[in-house]
């Protein structure tokens, strides 16, 4: 690792942002968010929930229509881009056509008028940092969309900003490519200590390389937490539903332990103790992951029984949807030599730890 | 220290205390003035008239110039930065302009002012280079103050493109309107008065409907209209016909007819004219042959509307083509396929789906092609006979015995009226969508054919349109050998002789043919407004692509109108507007150039438009991530990328302003003479030779230029990006 690109990572702060387009199309609204000097944190959502938005705020490409923005312990709102050291890696790369890699990379750098070779030097340690040293003399039309990517990251690395940002970075890349490059970006980022905000809609994503995911929901955020908290304790069913897809259903909690906080909950025969999560008792919602739905055909004594309506073999599982009392539910098992066939009928349990509660 | 203000200050004060404030008779680059320098005041710099004593009206001046020293030291965010530069921008215009529109060549310029103040006894010429620069310099001021709020992300160069570029178009396009109005509204005496304008405006010669009962000629209002709406009415047609001949006749040798659209480009609008008159006129050759064969006298049938109207349709014709064969192709095949698939004939997907997806187009064409034909000169100029039309009755008006400023002006409110309520139609109406209809999306569908009852009479009529096209620009050629049409027609080099002969002389060539004078300036004069064209063009096309700011709509509308304001209304309302203190330009060069300037900007700004939405916008901004302020995107990264347009622009507005001559009739003086009015001249003394003759040099000379670009600029593409063709009927 070449040691003269530095990173001089700094915290960023949302206080009550809200955008709003042209007077109607509010895209971002009231959203307060904190990401840490050092942290990777992602915003992931729908499509049009505003991501992207939220991204170009930190930018200084948008311009908030009210709250403020802090990089660091300092007041950005009303710096434009140009002012803030926060550098950004586009979906589409935007690397300049008439310029080479080389003249790419030390954009920035030729910008803010450094000394010509310690202009080379940064500019040859940023290209050896993403593996493209030897690469400077082609122009962007003349390299792989792999390639274009790493430009566009040593483009953006090079001047050292205090943020770094990322908008669906791996969308132009084939399905391979992707799980390599947002390898490369993390590693990079956990070497220099970057503060990187990344945005994405694909969840699987979005787990793998973040420090901390938020959330959003129609200009809002959803819920903010490490990958594991999101996956496990979904704050709503939105969040359950979107992050690694979850079957949702109504139930009943007929009691609450407050000692344990553990409810009592039924689905018919079935009876499960969860953590409460604070919910009282009366109507919820259940969250159970595919996986965490075990079909059998030996009935133990509180299973349901559920026919199945749908099994696809996709490789290396088992898809099912299985119709039940209660409403349909999708399952998946690693078990890929007993299939469960159409119009079977079968039991349905659900495993001990995995199902979440939440609020109706 | 605030590098914006120094830079601001510096020019400033260099305008103030080194050039001569007054306007030189001729010219800086004489350098005549230097004798006399710095003392003489006709020549002296606006410090030294005070320290003599002189003007003393200009002593506010240079105080408020150096009001920005107090905030010098101060960043931007300081308190009273902002305010500070928005004074001194305001107080400084507001004074600069008061006190040249106030005192003129003959003290106080208004009898007010003289029972006010009392006689000024001192007189002033019209601004000079020291005055402009010292006016620059507030106006920047002004931006840089606005900017400082905050406005526009608080972007000194935006603030400033927006501003420099409203008030060009202010001083340049509203100012000689509006004075050419309120000439309108004053007597011959100067005095104002509504009846006056009132009986003017509703004149019997004007909107008089005497065709339609007696033996007597309409007023020049309908004469133009009726000629407008069947201009506009047939090239919409004709243009639709070869537009789908084009792209949709399956016919490989379609090809050729988009070579045509470079015609009108090329040819000088009365050319197509003269060659009627070769063909048509009393001793054409058609009108002799078809007397001889039928034993009958000729006549002079084609003087008057059929011959106009032909000669504009010649002209106008590939223009709405070049509209038409965009908003053809930009039929998406998929839904003429999907017609087709749900059983309907190809008759019938032409009729319920194609030709509706087209309407917007067809209004387009037929609206542009109303405002051509209003606005066209050369043709009605030479063809017209006694169907007299707005554009050349404002030129009588003017020129001839009349000399009738006033009616003059009256006239050419009804055109611009006629010609702006179209304009307005056309963008309230259709927009611009019309002009972006490639999408860039593949679309897999094959374009359907045409049922042949519209493919088969639009065969016969590109057959014979291209057939006349070349039979015209043949008898062009022709017409420059014979020694004189219609007497005798041996073959001579005589006129090309006359125009453009040269010699040898010890001191190397001596271009000793009539014609040589009129040719240079016309290049020099073109080459000159070229670059500024293109340049405002594109810095316009930048702000209204890139940016965002209040009242951009506005702002476009005032950048696009020159588009709708006939070349004759520019000529009349800049000799008014621009013959007296404080802006003198009357028999420069100047005037020429800025009247080409601003009747092509439209041009270069859909040119710079066409090609910037192909520019994909995370490039600039990637450069404001990196540190790079908006000049410097401007300079590095959409500069460099938009070379193709770049060049396009150019070579338009070079070529628009060798061929104009509406405007330019008004505006030529004896030593700045164009070509285009050197013809015209030839014309009127019945000389046909020499002026057809030049015509056919100087299509020659823009057929060079255009075909050689193309050349170099189809060279320098690089891979993914594809020129633009600019609009030719902007
Ligand atoms: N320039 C704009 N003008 C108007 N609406 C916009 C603009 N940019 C984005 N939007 C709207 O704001 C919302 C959020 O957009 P965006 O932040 O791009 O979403 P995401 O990146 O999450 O897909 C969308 O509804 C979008 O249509
Ligand atoms: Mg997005």
């Amino acid at each position: 690792m070449n040691v003269s690109i530095k990173s001089k990572a700094a915290s960023v702060e949302f206080q009550q942002v809200s955008k709003i387009y042209g007077g109607q199309v509010t895209a971002v609204d009231n959203v307060s968010l904190n990401v840490n000097a050092g942290e990777l944190v992602t915003l992931l959502g729908p499509s049009g929930c505003g991501k992207t938005t939220t991204l170009r705020m930190i930018a200084g490409l948008e311009m908030v229509s009210s709250g403020s923005v802090f990089i660091g312990d300092k007041d950005v709102t009303l710096l434009p881009a140009t002012d803030r050291d926060v550098s950004m890696v586009f979906q589409s790369y935007a690397l300049f056509p008439h310029m080479n890699v080389f003249e790419n990379v030390s954009y920035g750098l030729r910008v803010s008028k450094l000394p010509k070779d310690e202009l080379t030097e940064k500019t040859n340690s940023g290209l050896a940092l993403v593996g493209l040293t030897g690469y400077g003399d082609r122009l962007p039309s003349e390299l792989s969309g792999g390639q274009q990517q790493r430009v566009a990251v040593a483009r953006a690395l090079v001047l050292e900003p205090q943020v770094l940002l990322f908008d669906e970075p791996l969308s132009n890349l084939d399905a391979k490519l992707r799980r390599q490059v947002r390898e490369e970006i993390r590693e990079i980022q956990t070497n220099l200590g970057l503060t990187v905000v990344y945005v994405t809609h694909d969840q699987e994503e979005a787990l793998a390389v973040s420090d901390r995911i938020i959330v959003m929901r129609n200009a809002t955020i959803a819920q903010d937490g490490s990958p594991r908290d999101l996956y496990e304790q979904p704050a709503d069913s939105f969040v359950a539903d979107f992050i690694g897809e979850a079957n949702i259903m109504d139930v009943i909690i007929n009691n609450v332990d407050s000692q344990s906080n553990t409810a009592e909950v039924h689905i018919g025969d079935m009876q499960l103790q969860l953590p409460s999560r604070g919910i009282p008792a009366g109507t919820a919602k259940l969250a159970v992951r595919p996986n965490r739905i075990k079909l059998s055909t030996h009935k133990s004594t509180s299973d349901l029984t559920a026919t199945v309506r749908k099994s696809t073999y996709v490789g290396n599982h088992m898809e099912y949807i299985v119709s039940t009392e209660y409403g349909e539910w999708f399952a998946t098992t690693d078990n890929v030599d007993q299939i469960h066939n159409v119009g079977d009928n079968v039991y349905v349990h659900f495993s001990e730890r995995g199902p979440v509660l939440l609020p109706d | 220290m605030n590098r914006t203000v120094v830079l601001w200050l510096a020019v400033g004060l260099f305008g103030f205390c080194v050039l001569p404030w007054y306007v030189l008779e001729d010219g800086l680059w004489s350098f005549e003035w230097l004798d006399g320098y710095p003392f003489d005041t006709d020549y002296a710099p606006g410090l030294f008239l005070l320290l003599q004593g002189e003007k003393l009206w200009l002593a506010p001046i240079p105080l408020v110039l150096v009001f920005p020293l107090l905030i010098i030291g101060a960043t931007k965010r300081h308190a009273m930065f902002s305010r500070v530069l928005l004074i001194t921008g305001t107080v400084g215009l507001l004074y600069l302009l008061t006190q040249g529109f106030s005192i003129g060549i003959r003290g106080w310029n208004s009898e007010l002012l003289n029972l006010f103040f009392g006689e000024l006894g001192d007189r002033q010429f019209g601004f000079g280079y020291g005055a402009m620069l010292v006016g620059t310099a507030f106006l920047f001021f002004l931006t840089t103050g606005i900017a400082a709020r905050g406005i526009v992300n608080g972007d000194v160069f935006v603030v400033g493109a927006i501003g420099f570029v409203i008030a060009l178009v202010t001083l340049f396009i509203l100012y000689p309107v509006l004075n050419m109005l309120s000439s309108a509204l004053q007597t011959n005496e100067g005095v104002y008065s509504i009846r006056v304008f009132f009986s003017k405006f509703f004149s019997d010669k004007i909107w008089g409907l005497h065709c339609l009962t007696e033996n007597r000629s309409c007023g020049v209002a309908w004469n133009s209209l009726a000629l407008a709406l069947c201009v506009a009415a047939l090239t919409t047609l004709l243009g639709l016909v070869f537009a789908l001949v084009a792209t949709r006749s399956g016919l490989r040798q379609a090809h050729f007819l988009r070579p045509l659209t470079v015609l009108p480009i090329i040819t000088p609008p009365f050319v197509i004219g003269l060659a009627i008159i070769l063909l048509f006129g009393l001793s054409g050759a058609v009108t002799t042959f078809v007397a001889d064969l039928t034993g009958t006298n000729p006549t002079r049938w084609v003087y008057g509307l059929p011959g106009v109207l032909i000669a504009q349709l010649l002209s106008f014709t590939p223009i709405a083509f070049l509209v038409l064969i965009g908003v053809v192709e930009g039929v998406s095949p998929s839904m003429e396929e999907a017609s087709q698939t749900l059983r309907a004939s190809r008759w019938e997907t032409f009729r319920t789906v194609s030709l509706p997806l087209m309407r917007p187009g067809l209004a387009n064409a037929f609206l542009l092609g109303f405002i051509e034909s209003m606005a066209d000169f050369g043709n009605p100029l030479v063809l017209g006979g006694n169907y007299d039309v707005l554009s050349t009755e404002i030129f009588f008006a003017i020129v001839g015995a009349q000399n009738d400023q006033g009616k003059a002006a009256v006239l050419a409110i009804v055109l611009l009226i006629f010609t702006l309520t179209a304009f307005y139609a056309q963008r309230r109406w259709l927009g611009k969508k019309s002009y972006t209809t490639q999408t860039g999306k593949g679309d897999s569908g094959i374009p359907a054919t045409l049922p042949r009852r519209i493919l088969y009479p639009s065969y016969i009529l590109v057959a014979l349109w291209g057939t006349f096209t070349l039979v015209v620009y043949g008898m062009i050629v022709y017409g420059g050998f014979v020694e004189v049409w219609g007497l005798n027609h041996s073959l001579t080099f005589k006129h090309y002789i006359t125009a453009f002969n040269f010699n040898y002389g010890e001191n190397g060539i001596h271009f000793i043919g009539s014609a040589w004078d009129s040719f240079w300036t016309t290049l020099r004069i073109a080459a000159t407004a070229a670059p500024l064209t293109a340049a405002i063009g594109l810095v316009t096309a930048y702000l209204l692509v890139r940016q965002n700011f209040g009242g951009k709509n506005a702002f476009e509308f005032g950048t696009m109108l020159s588009f709708a304001i006939p070349g004759t209304v520019i000529g009349v309302a800049y000799i008014l507007a621009f013959n007296v203190p404080p802006i003198e330009l009357t028999g420069t060069g100047v005037i020429l150039v800025l009247s080409f300037i601003f009747r092509n900007m439209p041009v270069g700004i859909r040119a710079g438009i066409a090609s910037m939405s192909q520019l994909d916008k995370s490039l600039d901004e990637a450069s404001l991530t990196l540190g790079a302020n908006t000049w410097r995107t401007f300079r590095s990264i959409i500069l460099p990328l938009m070379k193709p347009a770049i060049v396009a622009a150019l070579v338009f507005s070079f070529v628009r302003a060798m061929t104009a001559i509406s405007a330019v009739i008004f505006l030529v003086s004896a030593e700045h003479n164009m070509a285009t009015s050197y013809i015209i001249g030839r014309v009127e003394n019945n000389d046909y030779g020499i002026a057809i003759a030049y015509s056919t040099v100087l299509i020659v000379v823009m057929l060079t230029v255009v075909t050689l670009t193309q050349l170099l600029v189809g060279k320098s593409k690089t891979g993914r990006r594809s020129t633009a063709t600019p609009i030719q009927a902007a």
